[in-house]
């Protein structure tokens, strides 16, 4: 096996790791701030992979856009809530 | 219980995956497909014998030197039409929602922006915005292209949005020009259908492989593109901050 199969095995697993955490985590915030996460690595899976058109898109979507309206969603339903 | 009868429901279901997928016939394994059969083969190749070389191929059947922009915006251009319909529409849906109120303000933040940090993100708004434009631009040669580029538009007026608690686009400037590039990508793909014989057909020259000036209507496509998906993204950060004024 060479480097990048480590790499990648490595990569997976805290892939799965941390979609698990994103689904278990009970505050909605730290769930949003997973789903980040998630995006970035699989991010960094698909340069491995060779896939540089996906990996440019899912940096700038997943992990940039979604992050922030999840955020002010949750900041707007917590001003809600608080009158 | 519930999760444990979750666990296993899942282990089968990719497990039946899993079993489905082993020996199938309709899937070969891995390096055992005849590439021949198929039409991404033809993709790769561009459909000429001799290979294609970056710089010095001119005129190929299909000009960008990127492959995923020659099947994105070329071989499969009427499929990118339906795509940036579904985000028109999924804008579309989020403007009903939020943004029907006649009078609207910004969403106040819980902080005051102080002067160095609004200063500093104006000056990294147009490095972001550079950055957009740049990958839109070299679509047709790079990885990347309309939707990430006008994605990094927009995510540069949220920074503004972020940074200063007074900043509000004037977004009726982006809503022309959101209707105004997808009305073009209309016209430019009847436009070949009154040129050429096919919708979207790439009736200019495609001119050498790798320069900026190359492979016809692409560039343009992926400018009105990236014009489109910016504005409406925009549009759809500036729905999502702004409420509903209370009388």
């Amino acid at each position: 096996m060479t480097t990048i199969d480590y790499i990648m095995i490595v990569l997976s697993a805290l892939l799965l790791v941390i979609a698990f955490l994103a689904v278990s985590e009970k505050k909605l915030i730290k769930s949003v701030i997973f789903l980040s996460a998630v995006s970035m690595l699989s991010v960094v899976a698909f340069v491995v992979m060779k896939a540089p058109d996906v990996a440019l898109t899912e940096a700038v979507i997943g992990s940039g856009l979604v992050t922030a309206l999840f955020v002010f969603t949750l900041l707007s339903i917590k001003k809600e809530e608080a009158k | 219980m519930k999760k444990l009868l979750g666990f296993i429901l899942t282990i089968g279901l990719g497990l039946l995956i899993i079993f489905a997928l082993e020996g199938n016939a309709l899937f070969d394994d891995f390096g055992y497909a005849n590439l021949d059969d198929r039409v991404s083969s033809h993709y790769i190749t561009k459909g000429s014998d001799v290979d294609i070389i970056f710089g010095e191929t001119v005129d190929p059947e299909s000009g960008p030197a990127n492959i995923v922009t020659s099947i994105v915006v070329d071989y499969r251009s009427f499929d990118t039409l339906g795509e940036v319909t579904v985000l028109f529409i999924s804008a579309l849906g989020v403007s009903l929602l939020l943004g029907s109120a006649v009078t609207q303000k910004r969403l106040s933040l819980d902080f005051k922006p102080n002067f160095m940090l609004r200063v500093a993100s104006r000056a990294l708004f147009g490095i972001i915005i550079m950055t957009g434009v740049y990958v839109t631009l070299h679509g047709h040669l790079t990885p990347g292209g309309g939707f990430p580029g006008g994605t990094m538009i927009a995510s540069a007026m949220l920074l503004l949005y972020l940074a200063d608690d007074q900043f509000r686009a004037k977004i009726k400037g982006f809503k022309i020009l959101e209707g105004v590039a997808g009305s073009l990508y209309v016209v430019i793909g009847l436009l070949g259908l009154v040129v050429g014989t096919y919708f979207l057909q790439n009736f200019l020259p495609n001119g050498t492989v790798g320069d900026l000036l190359s492979s016809g209507i692409i560039p343009i496509i992926y400018i009105l593109i990236g014009l489109k998906v910016g504005s409406e993204i925009s549009g759809v950060i500036d729905n999502f901050l702004t409420e509903e004024e209370k009388q």
